[in-house]
């Protein structure tokens, strides 16, 4: 008797659970949306869930790679993705995306033609730019007396225990090959590998292989020297005027982040709504002013500060950016990279 | 045996979140990808045999033993104190011991960092004595620092378990046959605390070698441990053929690990494998 008493109680507990989250249960739509870390200044989302009344699933990732195995494997339900330009590529070849119907994203047009039709999506039919920039260098001017003007400074004695890699295959990967004077996309295996020893021989030098937790040690003066994205190096700068940023004159990454809708997608309608509000120009200015990368769009650009337009780290010159190179997806040769990272950090 | 039946609810929910996913690993660990789809290999296997994965494997193991070892010489001295018939505020000292595990061990990791960084409050207290800076972050013994803090507690509490059981009459009898305090403890004490040291070491062994979100935040990416490369190979890579073939090896090691402690923990006390 006591027992069945028991499980009946056990069954009424979870009936009730259950009955009580279903009260609470948002009937509004939901749109899944993934984005970078630090991405997006999050008032803009609750300002796109009052306008059209859909409840917004915001998830972050840190780099490429875990955003793309998360989608492959069926996981998240994402509508909205915002991936870099040699992921998308790759997410085109493997027919993982929708194509747009720019007919529900009228602000489009506010995007700079330059920005339009780039080699990752030859036709611009996948994919609508948000934010480009650039890799390179920050570093404390307290603490580094020599100039920065290459990428060897990460590889110098004198810094050691004071330099902060970016924990992304391509990107830490990529600066080797630039600095060793080869394509950041070469499928060369001897390259390669003489990327591979060089970033064995800088290990230890490395103070640690971060992702978004850069900006906050850099601004607390934690290290000397970091890798960085041009928009965080925008951010940390305003927050540490100590800090200043440059593209090595070997050359380095020009990227650009797009917007794009997964095959996985249930809701089209709404991940369009999404795209085209965060084009519509006070948002789009909201969310640049705010996280400090470079906007593709032609309108809020002319509403940013004259200060960060004529910064060089956000809005770097063409002669700069004619020394960086666009990542490209290497289709099979990936594994190369996923081996040689592997055994970078394995070491 | 009426209650039997009570029983089913558990080993259907084993059946579904134990077993079936463990027949997936296995499976996983055992085939590759091939442009002809999944072939049947011991590929992964052997590749976890190659010196680069070894090595990974031997520091894994390295520092769990360290961090193991250092638990149990900081957690039975404190057990035995905890255990103790002098001790007054018993039940204070026992409680202080549950409650940062109360707390998400996360923050408590991250709470380490800010105590360890350069400007970290550490260091400004060298500083501010006059001394050097010390590079503590992001160095090996921070990470064996993380493991033992986060992981002392389960040291501590089994062999506590034990040694409150353990009959004073016995320890009476044996001063009473004029045995020294070091003599009751090396004859009577420790051997009736084997099952709860062994437990303790399973305890915190098992965490330690397995961890990844500790020598991530306090090695700073560095000190790549088994765990790490699990994940990696997961969340990164996308080759859940390897990734399911180190966590094969992985579980083998541990039950034969366990297979040799459990030999000691004949009454099963503080809890074995949780």
């Amino acid at each position: 008797m006591g027992k069945i008493r028991i499980l009946c109680l056990a069954l009424l507990l979870i009936v009730a659970v259950l009955s009580f989250s279903a009260c609470f249960k948002d009937q509004r739509p939901v749109l899944n949306v993934y984005n970078w870390g630090d991405y997006i200044d999050e008032s803009v989302i609750a300002e796109f869930e009052k306008e059209f009344n859909i409840r917004v699933n915001y998830d972050t990732f840190s780099t490429n790679e875990d955003m793309y195995v998360k989608v492959k494997s069926g996981g998240g339900n994402y509508d909205v993705l915002f991936p870099s330009d040699y992921t998308i590529e790759r997410m085109i070849k493997e027919g993982m995306l929708q194509k747009l119907d720019f007919n529900n994203i009228p602000n489009y047009q506010y995007i700079e033609e330059q920005f339009k039709n780039l080699d990752y999506d030859p036709q611009n039919a996948y994919s609508v730019p948000y934010m480009w920039g650039t890799v390179g260098i920050i570093y404390n001017k307290k603490k580094v007396t020599k100039p920065v003007t290459s990428w060897q400074i990460l590889w110098d004695q004198d810094y050691a225990k004071q330099i902060l890699m970016l924990d992304s295959q391509r990107d830490s990967i990529g600066i080797t090959l630039k600095m060793l004077g080869y394509s950041l996309n070469t499928r060369n295996l001897k390259e390669l590998e003489a990327a591979k020893e060089a970033l064995i021989k800088q290990k230890p030098l490395v103070l640690a292989y971060v992702g978004d937790d850069v900006k906050d040690k850099m601004i607390a003066g934690e290290a000397a020297l970091a890798v960085v994205w041009s928009g965080d190096a925008v951010y940390m700068m305003r927050e540490n005027p100590d800090l200043a940023y440059v593209i090595p004159e070997e050359g380095s990454n020009l990227w650009f982040d797009a917007m794009v809708i997964p095959t996985t997608s249930k809701n089209k309608e709404a991940a369009e709504k999404f795209i085209n509000f965060l084009c519509r120009t006070e948002i789009a200015y909201k969310n640049t002013d705010y996280i400090g990368y470079s906007t593709p769009h032609r309108e809020a650009k002319k509403l940013l500060d004259p200060e960060l337009l004529s910064n060089s780290a956000a809005y770097p010159g063409a002669k700069e950016l004619a020394r960086c190179e666009v990542f490209l997806d290497l289709g099979d040769f990936l594994k190369e990279y996923d081996r040689i990272w592997t055994e970078v950090k394995a070491r | 045996m009426k209650s039997k039946w009570l029983s089913f609810p558990y080993l259907v929910w084993m059946l579904i979140f134990i077993f079936i996913p463990l027949l997936l690993v296995l499976y996983f660990s055992l085939t590759i990808r091939t442009p002809d789809g999944l072939v049947f290999s011991f590929d992964n296997f052997r590749r976890f045999f190659e010196p680069i994965y070894l090595k990974v494997f031997l520091r894994s193991v390295y520092l769990a033993l360290i961090s193991t070892v250092i638990c149990l010489a900081l957690g039975y001295p404190m057990a035995m104190i905890l255990a103790g018939n002098n001790f007054k505020r018993k039940n204070v000292m026992v409680f202080l011991f549950v409650v940062p595990m109360w707390m998400n061990f996360l923050l408590r990791t991250y709470a380490w960092m800010t105590l360890l960084e350069r400007q970290g409050l550490l260091n400004t207290f060298l500083t501010f004595l006059g001394l050097p800076p010390l590079n503590l972050l992001y160095t090996q013994e921070a990470v064996v620092l993380g493991m033992v803090y986060n992981f002392l507690p389960f040291m501590v509490l089994p062999i506590y378990s034990v040694l409150r059981k353990i009959d004073r009459q016995l320890i009476e009898a044996a001063a009473d046959l004029g045995a020294d305090q070091m003599t009751i403890f090396r004859r009577v004490i420790f051997p009736l605390s084997l099952p709860g040291v062994m437990s303790g070491i399973t305890m915190v062994f098992m965490p330690a070698v397995t961890t990844f979100v500790i020598s991530r935040l306090l090695g700073g990416g560095q000190f790549t441990l088994i765990g790490n490369l699990i994940e990696q190979q997961f969340l990164f890579v996308g080759d859940w053929h390897f990734g399911s073939a180190i966590s094969m090896v992985m579980m083998v090691i541990i039950l034969l690990s366990m297979g040799v402690l459990s030999r000691y923990d004949k009454e099963h006390e503080g809890g074995g494998l949780w």
